[in-house]
Formats: C-alpha cells, sequence, structure tokens
C-alpha cells in the first residue's frame, strides 16, 4: 500500500509516494537524500536518528513517515545558519570537542536542542540524565556533558 | 603563524562538517542504479545444510539475485584469509580451516551468511530474504572454549577434530616453576575476560560497484584500513589485480578494531556487482552486527604470581584457553599470543615469566583485536594479581608496585619486549595526588554514614602500541609489513595536501597531522589538508590499529616533509647563489646562515613548479615526496589509574564515583584530542568490568543480541573523568610519541574491579560485576 506523505522539512515543503510501512529516518535519508540522521540501530536505543518534530526531540527510527504528516520536522542539515555560521549548539560541541567520529553527533545535537530549551543553565546531572536515549561510543560522554552544557547557556532557552 | 603547533588545543577542522550532517559515511553513498543486498544468516550455531530452495526469493519483486556458498564456489571465489600465522608448540603451523564468505554445507555460528539476496530496493531485499528456504540437519554445539576441548565435543572443522587451533608458549617455564618452588607467597587467580561486542555507533557497510568499460571495481566500505582490505580481498580472496579494485574508506563511524578485518559481506557485494553489472549496497543493522562483526576478548585464565617476604615479585605463570569463535578472522590468531603473552611484565621486572595459550574454536561469531586486543586482557592478570597479592601480604598496593616497578631504560623484559623509556613512578605518584588518595578514608566514611560501601583500586598498565616493527612482526609470524605510507604535495603557491595511509574513524588525523605539517613547515595550518581513506589516491597505507597512526603514520609524514626541506634547500641554495649548506630551514624561511638574505617557502614552491631559475642539472622540478616508515620498536604507553566506586548494599548498584588516569603517552601533539581519546577508552573499560558481556547459551544462541539486552554504558554510567599526562619522549620515533587510543580500555577494567572487590572485601568477582552479579555477592556474605 502506498501513500502520499507531506511534511515541512528544515522549513521546505517535503512530500513522497510511500510504502505505508516506509519510517520516517528512511523518508529523510533515502527520498530527500538528508543523510546527517543516520540509523545506528534498530531497537530505538542509540539515538542517532533523532530528529526534531514541531519542536520536540523524537527518534525518527521509531515512527513511520505517515505518523509526521503536516509536521514540521528539523534535521541536523537545518540547525546552522543559512550562511552556514554554526548554531550556538554546534559550536560548544565544537569548542568542547564533543564529537569524534560524528556518527552519534546529529542525535546528540539535535537532542540536545530539545533539551536546552527547557533547561537555560542544567547541572552535569541533568545533563546525563538527558542522555539517557543517546548512545556514544568514542567520547565516554565527558565532553558531550561539557558542550551540552556550555551550548545550552549560550542558547538562553531558545532553538 | 609561528605559533607553537606542537601541543596545542587546535579545535579540529572535521567537525563542521560533522556537525552540520555533511559527513559521508559508507550508507550515505548512493550511486546512480544502486541494489541493495541482504543476506540469509544460520538461525543455528552448528548444522549441515541439506538443501537451499531460492526459487520463492528469486520470483519476489525487485528481486535481481540470489546467491548461494555454491554460486561463490564456482566462482573459485576463496575464503577469508588470516593474516597471522602462529606456530603450535609442536613446531606445526596452526590449524586454518576454510572460511568461506557463504556457507559452503555447513553453518558454524549463529548468523553465518547462507544466501545474499540482491534487489532493487533495500525492502525488497529483506522481503526476499525471508523467502529462501534452508533445509538445516542441526548437530550439537559447543560455545564454551574448555568444554570445546573435551573429549567428545562436537568438531567444528575436520582438520582439527578437537577443536585446537593452536597451543603457545612464551618463557622459561623450568625457571618459572623453579621460582615458584622457593617463593614466601603465591597468589592466585581464575578469571574469565568477558566476551565484548565492539559496538561502533556506525553500522559495518560496503557497497561495491564495477565498470565494464573500464573492467574494474570500486568498493565503499566502512573500513580502518582501504589498502589491507584491498591486498586481503584481490590477493587472496578474488584473484584480482590490485590496480583493478579501488577500495574507499569515507567518513567511518568508529571501529574499536572491529573494522580492520575484511569480513564476507565485503567480498560479497564486489563480487556481486560484476555479476548484476550494477552497484550493490549491504548496511548491516545492529542486530546483524551483533551476529556478524568480530567480537573482543573471551579468554578464560589461571595466573599465579610468585613473591618474596618484602613482596617483591619473583615469577608469574599463566594459563590461557581464548576463544577464537567459529573461525579465524582476519589478525585473531595474533591477539591472544603475540599482543597478550608479551605484554604480561606490565611496568615490573619480574624476572620469570610463563604463559601458555590454546586457542580454540566454538560455534560463536570469531573475535579478534578489539580496543585494546590482547593487551587488556594482559593488564587485567597482572594488575588483579598485584593488588590481590598486596592485601594478601598487608602491603599498600602503591607501594608492592613502587617496589617491583622497571626504574632503568631499555628494559629488556623476559616476555621479548624491550621498553625504551618511562618513568612509572611519576605516573603512580601524580595519580595519587589528582585522585586524592590521602582523603580516600574520609570519603569511605561519608559513604558508610550514607549506608553505601566504598572501595579504591589501582591499575597501572603498559601497552605495547605503533605496531610493528614488521621483521619483527614477520618473525613472530606477520603476514604483512606494519609500516606506513605517507605523500607531502607541496603546490605552487606554497599550499599543501598530505595523503596518509592511516585512517581516521574519529581520532581527527585531519587535525593532529595537520598540526604536525604545518609545525615542521613553518606554514600556516589552513595551508594544510590531511587526505585518507583512498586506495586510489594514497600510495599505500596499513591503517590504523594498535594506537599506530601518529607514531607510525605520523613518523612517514615527518620523513617526507624532510624530504621537501631537503629539496627545498638545493632549489633556495641555487636561487641564492650559495653552497647547499649554507641554507638553513627556520619555520617556513630558508635562510642564508648568518645572513639576512632568505627564500620563503612559498617562493621556493612556485620556484619548483615555475622552474626558470632553477637547478635542472641536479634536481627535477615540482616538490613532490614519498616516504615509508617502519618502526625500529613497538612504542610503550604507560601510565596509572585510580577508581573509586561505591556500592548500594540493598540493590547491588555500582557507582563509579571518582575516576582519576595519569597516562605517559611521550609528546603530545593535540592535548584536546588525546584526552578525547582516553575518556573514550575508559568509558569502554568501564562498560567492561561493570556492563557488558557478551552471552551465548549452551546450544549457541546469542542472547546478548541487541543494545536492549547488550548494556553500553550511558552519560548516567560513568563520571567526569579526572586525567593528566607525563611525559617520556618515545626515542626511537621522530616525534617522539607513543599513541594513546587504547590506555583507557587497557587500564580501566582492572581498577575498577580492584575498587570492586576492595568495597566488597572479596577476592574476586565476574565481569560485567552488575548489580545481580554484585547483590548476590553481598548475599552470600550475609549469609
Amino acid at each position: 500500500m502506498s501513500v502520499k506523505v507531506s511534511m515541512k522539512v528544515n522549513g521546505k515543503p517535503a512530500s513522497a509516494e510511500l510504502e505505508a510501512r516506509t519510517l520516517l529516518v528512511t523518508f529523510i535519508r533515502e527520498n530527500l537524500r538528508l543523510t546527517g540522521t543516520h540509523v545506528g540501530c534498530d531497537t530505538a536505543q542509540c539515538g542517532a536518528c533523532t530528529v526534531l518534530m514541531n519542536g520536540r526531540a523524537i527518534k525518527s527510527c521509531s515512527i513511520v513517515a505517515m505518523q509526521a504528516e503536516g509536521a514540521d520536522i528539523m534535521t541536523i542539515e537545518g540547525v546552522a545558519r543559512p550562511d552556514g555560521t554554526l548554531h550556538p549548539m554546534q559550536q560548544a560541541f565544537k569548542e568542547n570537542h564533543g564529537l569524534q567520529c560524528g556518527f552519534c553527533t546529529p542525535g546528540m545535537v539535535m537532542n540536545a536542542l530539545d533539551f536546552a530549551q527547557g533547561h537555560p543553565n542544567p547541572s552535569e546531572r541533568e545533563v546525563r540524565e538527558s542522555l539517557e536515549g543517546n548512545l556514544c561510543r568514542c567520547t565516554g560522554y565527558h565532553n558531550i556533558v561539557k558542550s551540552i552544557m556550555a551550548g545550552a547557556r549560550a542558547m538562553g532557552g531558545k532553538i | 603563524m609561528n605559533a607553537p603547533l606542537i601541543g596545542a588545543r587546535i579545535q579540529r577542522k572535521e567537525d563542521y562538517r560533522f556537525l552540520t550532517g555533511a559527513g559521508q559515511y559508507t550508507d550515505d553513498v548512493t550511486l546512480p542504479n544502486q541494489a541493495y543486498a541482504a543476506f540469509v544468516r544460520s538461525p543455528h550455531a552448528h548444522a549441515s545444510i541439506k538443501k537451499i530452495s531460492a526459487d520463492k526469493a528469486q520470483r519476489a519483486p525487485g528481486v535481481l539475485a540470489v546467491y548461494t556458498g555454491a554460486d561463490l564456489a564456482s566462482a573459485k571465489l576463496g575464503g577469508l584469509p588470516c593474516g597471522w600465522l602462529i606456530t603450535d608448540v609442536s613446531g606445526q603451523p596452526m590449524k586454518e580451516p576454510p572460511h568461506p564468505c557463504l556457507a559452503q554445507g555447513k553453518v558454524r555460528h549463529v548468523g553465518d551468511p547462507v544466501a545474499v539476496v540482491v534487489a532493487t530496493s533495500l525492502e525488497q531485499a529483506r522481503d526476499a530474504a525471508e523467502k529462501v528456504e534452508v533445509d538445516f540437519d542441526v548437530l550439537p554445539a559447543v560455545v564454551d572454549p574448555v568444554k570445546a576441548r573435551a573429549k567428545g565435543a562436537p568438531a567444528l572443522h575436520d582438520i582439527a577434530p578437537d577443536n585446537t587451533c593452536y597451543v603457545w608458549a612464551l618463557g622459561d617455564k623450568a625457571k618459572v616453576d623453579e621460582a615458584f618452588a622457593r617463593a614466601a607467597h603465591v597468589t592466585k587467580l581464575d578469571f574469565i575476560n568477558n566476551r565484548l561486542v565492539p559496538n561502533a555507533i556506525e553500522p559495518r557497510a560496503a557497497n561495491g560497484s564495477y565498470s565494464r568499460a573500464n573492467d574494474a571495481y570500486t568498493l565503499y566500505v566502512a573500513s580502518q584500513n582501504p589498502h589491507v582490505e584491498r591486498l586481503l580481498m584481490t590477493a587472496f580472496v578474488m584473484g584480482l589485480p590490485e590496480h583493478k579494485v579501488r577500495v574507499i574508506a569515507p567518513d567511518v563511524g568508529g571501529g574499536f578494531g572491529s573494522k580492520i578485518y575484511l569480513y564476507a559481506e565485503d567480498v560479497v557485494v564486489t563480487w556481486a556487482a560484476k555479476q548484476l553489472n550494477r552497484p550493490v549496497k549491504w548496511t548491516s543493522d545492529r542486530s546483524e552486527a551483533f551476529l556478524s562483526d568480530a567480537h573482543g576478548r573471551d579468554h578464560v585464565t589461571a595466573a599465579e604470581l610468585a613473591l618474596d617476604k618484602q613482596g617483591r615479585f619473583l615469577a608469574m605463570r599463566v594459563k590461557t584457553t581464548a576463544n577464537l569463535g567459529a573461525y579465524l578472522s582476519t589478525f585473531a590468531s595474533c591477539v591472544p599470543t603475540i599482543l597478550y603473552a608479551t605484554l604480561l611484565a606490565g611496568q615490573y621486572k619480574t624476572p620469570q615469566i610463563y604463559c601458555e595459550v590454546t586457542a580454540v574454536f566454538t560455534n560463536t561469531t570469531p573475535v579478534d583485536a578489539y580496543r585494546g586486543a590482547g593487551r587488556p586482557e594482559a593488564t587485567y592478570v597482572v594488575e588483579r594479581l598485584v593488588e590481590t597479592a598486596a592485601r594478601e601480604l598487608k602491603i599498600d598496593p602503591a607501594e608492592i608496585r613502587r617496589r617491583n616497578f622497571v626504574s632503568e631504560f631499555p628494559y629488556q623484559t623476559p616476555v621479548a619486549l624491550q621498553y625504551d623509556t618511562g618513568n612509572y613512578g611519576a605516573t603512580l605518584e601524580a595519580a595519587q595526588q589528582l585522585a586524592d588518595v590521602k582523603g580516600y578514608a574520609a570519603r569511605k566514611e561519608e559513604s558508610l554514614k550514607k549506608g553505601k560501601l566504598r572501595g579504591m583500586g589501582y591499575a597501572a598498565y603498559i601497552e605495547a602500541c605503533g605496531i610493528a616493527p614488521s621483521a619483527v612482526a614477520g618473525s613472530l609470524g606477520a603476514r604483512a609489513g606494519l609500516f606506513e605510507a605517507g605523500e607531502v604535495r607541496v603546490h605552487p603557491t606554497g599550499s599543501v595536501t598530505v595523503f596518509t595511509g592511516s585512517h581516521s574513524h574519529g581520532q581527527g588525523h585531519e587535525t593532529t597531522f595537520a598540526q604536525v605539517v604545518a609545525d615542521r613547515l613553518g606554514i600556516p595550518l589552513e595551508s594544510v589538508d590531511i587526505v585518507h581513506g583512498d586506495t586510489s589516491k594514497i600510495l599505500f597505507g596499513m591503517g590504523t590499529y594498535g594506537s599506530r597512526s601518529i607514531a607510525v603514520g605520523g613518523s612517514a609524514i615527518v620523513k617526507a616533509l624532510d624530504k621537501i626541506i631537503a629539496k627545498g634547500k638545493k632549489i633556495a641554495a641555487h636561487q641564492l647563489e650559495v653552497a647547499e649548506s649554507d641554507i638553513e630551514y627556520d619555520r617556513g624561511v630558508f635562510k642564508v646562515a648568518g645572513t639576512d638574505r632568505q627564500k620563503m617557502f612559498g617562493e621556493i614552491a612556485f620556484a619548483a613548479y615555475v622552474p626558470h631559475n632553477y637547478p635542472h642539472d641536479k634536481l627535477e622540478p615540482g616538490l613532490n615526496e614519498n616516504a615509508f616508515y617502519d618502526p625500529a620498536n613497538f612504542t610503550f604507553p604507560a601510565g596509572t589509574y585510580v577508581c573509586e566506586v561505591e556500592v548500594d548494599r540493598d540493590t547491588g548498584q555500582v557507582s563509579v564515583d571518582r575516576f582519576t588516569a595519569v597516562d605517559d603517552f611521550g609528546k603530545i601533539i593535540n592535548p584536546m584530542i588525546v584526552e578525547g581519546q582516553v575518556h573514550g577508552g575508559l568509558a569502554q573499560g568501564i562498560g567492561q568490568a561493570l556492563s557488558e558481556g557478551c552471552r551465548y547459551d549452551a546450544s549457541g544462541q546469542l542472547v546478548t543480541g541487541s543494545l536492549m539486552d547488550y548494556c553500553l554504558p550511558r552519560a548516567g554510567d560513568v563520571p567526569s573523568f579526572k586525567i593528566d599526562t607525563r611525559e617520556t619522549p618515545c626515542t626511537h620515533n621522530p616525534l617522539g610519541v607513543k599513541g594513546c587510543g587504547e590506555a583507557g580500555a587497557i587500564g580501566a577494567p582492572a581498577a575498577v574491579m580492584n575498587a570492586l572487590t576492595d568495597a566488597l572485601g572479596v577476592k574476586d568477582l565476574p565481569m560485567p560485576a552488575t548489580a545481580q552479579t554484585v547483590w548476590r555477592s553481598l548475599q552470600k556474605q550475609v549469609a
């Protein structure tokens, strides 16, 4: 069965005829060719596929594309300013060496954007708890935690 | 422009693309006319294949082909080779059973690939793979390496009826036995070094394509060493000339060893691409990764340390059974031998050491190098023995280490290695200070007030990195050289592209190596780009593993840079009309010594490509140099870790409250990147100690087959780390560097388990010491 889905991705309309079972992450990666959103597992454990849906972080491997009908999706490609300047959260990851291989990074940043909206000055414990759904195998989380604390302060509660 | 770059915390050049979603990993590459592969894998640990019926799959929508082992056999595709020959104590070579890319008549572990379906979409390939019917005759399986050697155990391979690949030994057994006979005290421990699944967050992927026009293949693959991948695939499996195969390892999302090896899927998609004349992509999902990525560790060990009355080590005796899994993975054979037994001296002048290793086939996923590879297992043996001996003899654990530290260098160990330099007392002392060992008693008191137990443990590790002098490796059984290659291409306007055979999959080489280049040439960092991961661009490479990139790959680049400077001096001497010996090179400037006459680096580069005023009788135009660097010795990073854990008596929950690491990596190029490497290693080491354990049931089913069952550390499971370094520069490479990638994973498990056994007041606990394990131990004490 194929269905038509339409949504906004990074501010632009996006639509396609898809098999009903198509995951949102597949639509983003394969149809839109926005390959910054990654797939690291098949049990919704790693968080590499995290995107913002209507401003909240969700795992795009865990819903089918048609569940995002009409939604406003932001992926990692939509985070930096149009002139290419890094967003304060991205900048904080760079300054604090919050990434190594880069594979979990888009999910980390997207999750952090959601978290920082409600936590303009988070504690280390709050940040560690906020990362419960995101796995990193490279950094030992030490510098990701530092990055998110710095990024959240720089954001002042606003994406 | 001339600020020092060596030792500078430079932000990474690669970060912008990773932070904006512009990284390009293998699965991100989709080629025109792309087809997709799905593998049919064995659900049984051990079975004969009676029949494979692919008709239904072949008729399924979108299916282009279904291939089985029979197709590969008739195409004369070989099996996967092993790159290291270990010789058995009998003098015979190790048993090397065939390792077919798709099963030939028999499957030997759950996940063993049986067939592949290629279709026009991934969904179609996966749907059709479920329609391939395989009629198995299930055989008894064995997963425990000790049981696999027992009489009557099911045999995996005809050529190894006792499932034994080799028995190997190092050291003088008679002298060791003699030392034990006169020892005042013997400390004995038996342990299992738990099997781990590497779990780089990017799953493996391979995308093979073929051009009829050029009769040439291209393989995009998540690999740590594209040239090694190409060499093994062309020369040993497919029988192709290397120049017809291009291997590209683009951005790679972590490796930790698991992406060193040549895997069946890489071969199959490359071969299938030619059969179908269209590109074929396979991307592992996580469940497949658990079944098909090479696992790590899995040793069963009995270890003993003999001491005199003063706590001085007299001898060590170690007997290990190593589980190799169902087949020999690419470097499996050297991990529990060359990379393990040689490290059993640790940081100590133990005069006699004997180690015997029995390597065994079982019905499990193949085991190979995983972050540390043999060295974490050795460190675990040494450091658990040392800490236990200190407790038994009532000597302070730091003091017993001090009494036994190697303090004069070079030091020849009784297990083949020669340590070039180190200062073990300095890292121990620094770690004690940073960890505030003096304040420990008060912290323990505080914990007790909260109803919690607290323990502290040390680990003083050493590793052999910068792998390896080729001749030494060759004499020990390596079937490859272990040098590294580099090329420095200076462009006419003085900017530089450097091509390295090392591969970066998180380590930040694009930044660190650029710092080395810009520093040596005295040019801006922005003028340097590093290229890696493509066999068509880079002259050769042995790749990245064993913390070898800066020590071996970086040294190759330095050699090439020195050739550039030497040629530049010749050009400058000609232009300035002086003898070459009068030219000095200093931070971007060729100068006539003692004068103000000079040429800038860029001017000389330009002259090399616009050679109007040029010594044509002596020099070719251009400024481009290659170098191969073969190390003179291993490097020996070492350090001391101190861990403090707190244990909840009611639940058995362990929290790593403080973790301090002081490492000696020799010279450090970028401290920020080095710290990141240590953090990541520590988290993996803590994971091994407390949460990660790969388990099979007796029938050979993997019961920890997903991230729901196999517990990778999360942000809440690890503390913020306290880390520092001390520096004794490596004596035999031009940068004085030792390597830092594996240290954390090597030292952390012993430090954590020493702390935990201290907290509980028990001699030993199995890893991973999950809350359940700890709770059971606490209940036993209550009873």
